[in-house]
């Protein structure tokens, strides 16, 4: 190892230093998480969410599409007529039962293309962690439910 | 001397002194962690407590009960006391520094020091080296070939960065000649903090200081150089079979040779305790000498978040033929120096 070669050597470290010292005080670039809401784009897929008309009826009207679309299996529908006098839903049928598994979901948004009615869309939920499996089984009164995801929509 | 300042204060101000290192050990954790985080631009830990406060507290607790584990075929005696052995030197050898300026309390000269030993520099190099018995011990007892690949490892490199950092020692005592009034120099550090140099001397005293430095990150196996785990090659080194308040004991240790390194560093090239309005406050002392000691420690989290590890056949030869010659020449020309000044 000549002497030139040593000298190098340390100017590069001090470079390397310099280097450090300058990321020191350029502040964080991380984010406070579950503080701080994490921006996600807007066709960002998360938790299945089913809709409503606005007069209240729901979208859904049982028709298993989703069912046959998913990839994985993870839906399970059960359709059911619906009470002329009382409907549930603006068809003729709706769904009784409506669950999709959470562990089982792939995210890939088939269900949401099949559906006729735009029943079932992919929002913005993503925060599903549960500690029973029983948990990830969203049941069509849970998946009705208004939401308020903690998260910003950013620009595409 | 009566059994007072003989004993008591001795006894009280080396009590004061390992509480005041164990706990600040737990939040030299805490700051280093948050340094790196801010090299990385991350945050750091800011979870436990305000500002993270409490994640040194939650680390020990979480550290006194996990399970203590003892491998099969180990060597189950020196395996127990090898942690010990470590962190034992790692504490002995502050007794020596210079915290700070003889105070006056109760009447009493106490002076902020265990014990003025007058060959103060001969006791740090001396329990530097009694600390790597810990470290060879702990990887020999695991009955693990890492560990034992560690503790071959630390032994060689600390044996080998002993030589130049002695040289350099060697050669700052040189100066202190023409610091002491009988022209004989002097090995107590608390002589050497106090004296008064001329300042082209201190010119030349800190030339030497980069190359100082490298040896004490040797010494400490700091990053750099921390050859006795390399988490990518061998594991964990030498600790690689330790858990529980064992594996924290040696922690500890790696923590408390910063901060021992730091304060030799700091009394022997930066004036320890010294600074302005010492003499009208004394207690001020105290102040600059842990101000500077954070500036060291904060120079050895700066070199852990700037340099990657060397090979260690690379750490060898930096030291054989580069430190070590110019070690032996910086030694030759304080030699001239003294004896012309």
């Amino acid at each position: 190892m000549t002497v030139t070669e040593t000298v190098k050597g340390a100017v590069e470290i001090l470079q390397g230093f310099r280097v450090t010292l300058t990321n020191l005080f350029r502040g964080q670039i991380t984010s406070q998480y579950p503080e701080e809401p994490a921006p996600v784009y807007p066709r960002f897929r998360a938790r299945h969410e089913l809709r409503r008309y606005e007069n209240g009826l729901e979208r859904c009207i049982g028709c298993m599409l989703c069912e046959a679309a998913c990839p994985t299996g993870a839906i399970h529908v059960e359709a059911a007529e619906n009470d002329p006098a009382n409907p549930v839903s603006p068809g003729e049928r709706y769904a009784s039962v409506w669950e999709v598994n959470l562990m089982r979901c792939v995210y890939c948004g088939d269900c949401e293309t099949a559906c006729p009615v735009e029943a079932v869309v992919l929002g913005h939920e993503f925060e599903t962690a549960v500690y029973t499996r029983d948990g990830f089984l969203w049941t069509k009164e849970q998946l009705l439910a208004p939401t308020n995801p903690n998260v910003v929509v950013r620009a595409e | 001397m009566d059994w007072i300042s003989l004993i008591l204060i001795p006894g009280i101000t080396s009590l004061v002194l390992v509480v005041i290192l164990l706990t600040g050990f737990a939040y030299l954790t805490l700051f280093e962690r948050k340094m790196i985080g801010r090299f990385q631009l991350r945050i750091g830990p800011n979870r436990a407590w305000k500002f993270g406060l409490g994640h040194p507290i939650a680390d020990a607790l979480k550290m006194i009960f996990k399970e203590e584990f003892i491998p099969a075929r180990a060597d189950k005696l020196l395996y127990v006391i090898a942690p010990a052995l470590a962190i034992a030197p790692a504490l002995i050898a502050f007794a020596v520094v210079p915290v700070g300026p003889t105070l006056n309390l109760f009447g009493r000269q106490i002076p902020l020091q265990v014990a003025d030993v007058n060959i103060g520099f001969l006791w740090v190099l001396a329990a530097a080296s009694i600390g790597i018995y810990g470290v060879i011990l702990g990887g020999y007892a695991s009955n693990n070939k890492y560990s034992v690949l560690g503790a071959l490892r630390t032994s060689a490199q600390m044996l080998s960065y002993e030589l130049p950092m002695g040289i350099l020692l060697i050669a700052l005592i040189l100066t202190t000649t023409l610091g002491t009034a009988d022209g004989f120099g002097t090995l107590s550090l608390k002589e050497i903090v106090a004296m008064n140099r001329p300042w082209w001397l201190w010119l030349w005293i800190w030339l030497a200081f980069p190359f100082y430095f490298i040896t004490m990150l040797a010494e400490t196996t700091r990053k750099p150089f921390d050859f006795p785990e390399t988490e990518n090659e061998l594991v964990s080194g030498f600790a690689t079979e330790y858990g529980s308040i064992k594996f924290a004991l040696f922690y500890m240790t790696e923590y408390l040779h910063i901060l021992g390194a730091s304060a030799v560093a700091v009394s022997v090239f930066f004036g320890g305790w010294r600074g302005p309005f010492v003499e009208q406050i004394p207690i001020l002392g105290v102040f600059y000498f842990v101000a500077k000691v954070m500036v060291m420690v904060f120079l050895f989290i700066w070199v852990s978040a700037s340099v990657p590890r060397p090979r260690y056949d690379q750490l060898l030869r930096f030291c054989w033929t580069i430190l070590f010659p110019i070690a032996l020449v910086y030694l030759a020309i304080t030699a001239v120096i003294v004896t012309l000044a």
